[in-house]
């Protein structure tokens, strides 16, 4: 590790180095290309790709986003955003759980569907878009659904959790085994022009009070469907939440729901305990 | 006593966005979900001010309730 960090101090430029140097110093030392960002970050050093996260997130940020464990539950519309912002923030580990397959209902709103994937599973189009978009991200697919048995397996090690599931039911379930485990939870729903997001920190049930009397697994989506404005919306939100929670700024959005109304653009905010 | 009522999303079809309605001292949110036609499970989310709340909530003086729909979608 030591040679490999002396190589990438000589061949970077200023504090920055390249996608080819750290290409060349995986094969040349025999690293995983997550291992090689990772040595590079701890050196003080930023890959180039994220010179535009600069002044927005220091370099010890962006190495705390790559050791950091995300897991995704859902990898619909909700989950294909925010595994792809996760992927280009530079989450270092990324857990996608899905069951399901893509399928043609998909295609107007969920990014990681299009005439290639439909008839794959979610979570192996998943896995292709993060090898795509940097191959030193390990991007852990999970063909499976949330439940009691698995439920806390999945979520072990985690940094935060992402709500992307398409149940209440569900959602219920996750925010139960989030307080349980003390892990953080980026709770999101979305419906036709509607959204909301909140914020279960370790300690909080806040998400689990605010869904107690969603007792059905579909809400108004039943009836107005999902079109493709609100996933982006709702998904790029928790991503900056997984964000702050990741490296410790003390603003997110525990104690308060936003509710998104795009149909009259505005942003409504409550309390929530 | 006068209570503002906010309603979101759907639960504004054939109702309204916002309204001031006169209701007896203490009435509780079920008796408005009653009195605007709201099933209690199209009303999954109720805030008093602000702050979360639930259809037993007993109500105050110029009291604002804000009530949203069920969203289940991701």
């Amino acid at each position: 590790m030591d040679q490999l960090r002396e190589y990438l101090k000589a061949h970077a430029v200023d504090d920055l180095i390249g996608r080819a140097v750290l290409d060349e110093a995986s094969r040349r030392f025999s690293h995983s290309p997550h291992a090689v960002e990772e040595a590079a970050l701890k050196a003080g050093l930023l890959p180039a790709r994220y010179q535009r996260n600069r002044k927005t997130l220091s370099i010890g940020q962006q190495l705390a986003l790559f050791q950091a464990r995300v897991a995704v539950i859902g990898c619909g519309g909700l989950g294909g955003y925010v595994i792809e912002g996760l992927a280009r923030l530079g989450v270092g580990t990324i857990v996608a759980a899905d069951p399901d397959q893509f399928e043609e209902h998909n295609l107007n709103r969920q990014i990681l569907c299009t005439l290639e994937t439909l008839g794959y599973p979610k979570t192996a189009a998943a896995a292709n878009r993060v090898r795509q978009i940097n191959p030193a991200i390990t991007l852990i697919p999970l063909r499976e659904a949330l439940n009691d048995e698995c439920g806390a397996k999945i979520l072990r090690g985690s940094n935060a959790v992402v709500d992307a599931l398409d149940s209440n039911v569900a959602r219920i379930e996750l925010a139960k085994l989030c307080s349980e485990n003390s892990l953080p939870l980026v709770h999101g729903a979305i419906a036709g022009w509607y959204g909301q997001i909140a914020v279960q920190l370790p300690g909080q049930q806040t998400v689990l009070n605010l869904l107690q009397r969603c007792k059905e697994k579909a809400g108004i989506e039943k009836e107005i469907g999902n079109p493709a404005f609100a996933p982006a919306v709702v998904a790029s939100l928790q991503t900056a939440e997984v964000c702050k929670i990741i490296t410790h700024q003390n603003k997110t959005l525990s104690g308060r729901i936003i509710f998104i109304d795009l149909l009259d653009m505005r942003f409504q905010e409550m309390q929530i305990e | 006593m006068q209570i503002t009522i906010n309603l979101f999303a759907t639960l504004r079809n054939n109702r309204f966005d916002s309204d001031q309605r006169q209701y007896p001292c203490g009435i509780t949110i079920r008796s408005i979900l009653n009195d605007l036609s709201i099933p209690e499970n199209e009303a999954a989310i109720i805030f008093v001010n602000g702050r979360h709340a639930g259809p037993d909530t007993a109500l105050l003086e110029k009291d604002t309730v804000s009530i949203f729909p069920p969203i289940g979608g991701g």
